[in-house]
């Protein structure tokens, strides 16, 4: 796939005034998602100008360059180049297109250039921003953004998707959110953060074991399972107001995976005295069993279009991935390499499944094609890693790994490049899971 | 371990309350509420007469040794398996015994794994351990409704350490008094 060539219609949201037009972007190969991590794109991002001159200009100016340079690179699309090589100025010639000596940039080998002004009056804060195109010395994306100084970073975080969207046609993962297991309490609980690390926060305070997040499509429901009234019942739960259900049949009550875009979950229950999974509506109701097989059947994943399921089964004598079609109850084996395949989760493109497989005694990261076949190893020497879970757009993956000795989440390229930990807290953390909607900011 | 002390002395109490009062016993009577009685009660009976506080103190403390057994012996299995080994089994059966004998007992099994294997299998792993001990002691005649299960997969390890012989003392169902 190469770059979509976008109509981008005016949107505003919340208190955000657009008032810049966007050129369109012409029809350029800019990042090509099939294979985009081969050669970053070098951009150049100079200090964004202080239009007011208030003293304050200065900092924040320096916040947002910051910001947005960290935004970008998280994605491993871009090379961030070094500003000190810069030969221009955008704070003394000007940010505008009519400004710039695109010369200057190719230069210094940037192909894409963001520049970028502030405005602080008191509270209130306005940004204007703008993508160039070095060799073709056009505007990708132009925006002004007027909010307040706290609205900092979603006015950085929604320009950057503007660039995403402009450079690969989807809109990024910048609205997203991370949910993992942290023993930082002192007990298992779970935690949320933006998608970079970004204000980790403690979502269940249960003083027992809580484990095994999953967010709903829309991402205002958790299921989780925890240990609260004693033994593994499965909590679903609504982010922004009290709505609660419990299942908790005797047995294990535990791997919730919601229904793409369903008030849907399939989890495994235990109360027939076999672990079995079965979907349950969004209050905990069994809608039908979907296992029919003596032995563990755990840890469901859905297709994007919801209508097949990944599991872990151990029908065959170890364990192993599996893919249902849910309205045939039709079931083939997926993984043959390896004597222990478990916690697999679907790609949000649909033809990837990534799992964890124990070789030689240690985890590693594996991705299979979905109906079999392809499977590469995406991690290597670096401890025991777990539990992978796709970003929205299907570009990165975040995995817990205990290479640096500790058990902590960590983020690659779905290509397994560029792998680096995504956040330090006190105790270990574990059981990513990745919010399925980008586009929340 | 304060709470595994806990139960050793409830259970000293029940035993003890159980061998005075075997004559007034009442099926549905808890651990608790008989630990309070037979406690109390002791003193007086246990003085009436030197010979029997022997009788008793000996017959006491192979109750207490039987109890302790039945508490502290874990039934081991192999690596992501939940079958009983010809061991497990053995000690099962003194379990089923102890069960059959104390009828007034309601058991917890816990069903644990090592750390090696994923979170989420390990505790349907756990989960199906227990459950293999559970339908080995029905098929050996102690009722069902006294014995629930708790699957704790690798959360809650005896051995925290990270080898062969701490993974062998996990992968563990334990037995605790309801």
């Amino acid at each position: 796939m190469t770059i979509k060539k976008t109509c981008i219609t005016l949107i505003t949201v919340f208190y955000f005034l657009i008032l810049l037009p966007t050129v369109s972007a012409a029809a350029h190969d800019y990042i090509d998602i099939t294979n985009p991590f081969l050669k970053k794109m070098p951009i150049a991002i100079p200090k964004f100008a202080e239009m007011s001159g208030a003293k304050e200009e200065k900092e924040i100016a320096e916040q947002c360059t910051k910001l947005l340079a960290n935004t970008l690179e998280f994605t491993c699309y871009f090379k961030i180049l070094d500003p000190a090589s810069f030969l221009e100025d955008p704070r003394e010639t000007g940010i505008g297109a009519s400004n710039i000596n695109f010369s200057n940039w190719r230069t210094v080998g940037a192909e894409l250039l963001i520049t970028g002004g502030i405005q602080i009056d008191g509270d209130s804060f306005l940004a204007e921003m703008r993508l160039f195109d070095t060799f073709i010395t056009k505007r990708l994306v132009g925006k002004k953004y007027r909010g307040n100084v706290t609205d900092l970073r979603t006015i950085i975080l929604r320009f950057s998707s503007e660039i995403i969207k402009a450079l690969t046609g989807s809109r990024g993962i910048f609205g997203s959110k991370i949910a993992f297991v942290s023993t930082g309490s002192g007990n298992k609980e779970i935690f949320v953060c933006d998608f970079d690390g970004y204000a980790p926060s403690q979502l269940t305070f249960d003083s027992n074991i809580a484990l095994s997040p999953a967010w709903s499509s829309d991402s205002s429901w958790i299921a989780y399972t925890s240990y609260k009234k004693g033994k593994p019942d499965l909590y679903l739960q609504h982010l922004k107001d009290d709505r609660l259900s419990i299942v908790d049949r005797e047995g294990i009550n535990i791997t919730p995976a919601w229904q793409p875009d369903k008030f849907a979950l399939a989890a495994t229950l235990s109360f027939t005295g076999d672990p079995e999974i079965y979907m349950l509506t969004g209050t905990g109701k069994i809608i039908k069993r979907l296992t029919n097989t003596w032995g563990i059947d755990v840890s469901p994943t859905f297709s994007p279009d919801g209508k097949k399921m990944a599991f872990v089964s151990k029908r065959s004598g170890t364990p192993q991935i599996y893919v249902m079609e849910i309205a045939s109850g039709k079931v083939n084996r997926l993984t043959f390499e390896g004597d222990y395949n478990t916690t697999p989760s679907w790609s949000p493109s649909g033809n990837k499944i990534a799992f964890s497989s124990i070789v030689n005694g240690q985890f590693n990261i594996n991705m299979i094609d979905n109906t079999g076949g392809n499977s590469i190893q995406l991690t290597e020497d670096a401890g025991d890693n777990e539990s992978p879970t796709w970003s929205p757009d299907g570009s990165l993956i975040a995995f817990s790994s205990t290479r640096e000795g500790t058990n902590r989440i960590y983020i690659m390229t779905a290509y397994g490049t560029d792998q680096r930990r995504l956040l330090m807290l006190p105790g270990e953390q574990s059981n990513p899971k990745w919010s399925l909607r980008a586009d929340r900011n | 371990m304060k709470s595994k002390l806990n139960v050793i002395i409830a259970v000293l109490f029940f035993v003890s309350g159980m061998l005075l009062f075997s004559s007034c016993e009442t099926t549905g009577s808890r651990t608790g509420s008989s630990a309070t009685d037979s406690s109390a009660a002791t003193t007086g009976t246990a003085r009436s007469s030197d010979e029997d506080l022997v009788e008793e103190d000996a017959s006491r403390a192979e109750r207490v040794a039987a109890m302790n057994a039945f508490i502290n012996e874990d039934v081991l299995f192999d690596y992501d398996k939940a079958t009983l080994k010809p061991e497990a089994q053995e000690i099962l059966r003194s379990k089923a015994d102890w069960l059959i004998k104390n009828a007034d007992a309601s058991i917890v099994i816990e069903g644990h794994c090592d750390e090696r294997g994923s979170t989420e299998y390990n505790l349907a792993l756990g989960d199906r351990r227990a459950q293999s001990v559970r339908m080995f002691l029905m098929d050996l005649g102690v009722p069902r409704s006294r014995m629930s299960k708790i699957s704790y997969g690798e959360e809650m390890p005896v051995d925290r350490r990270h080898n062969e012989a701490a993974w062998a003392k996990n992968r563990r169902a334990h037995f605790n008094l309801e």
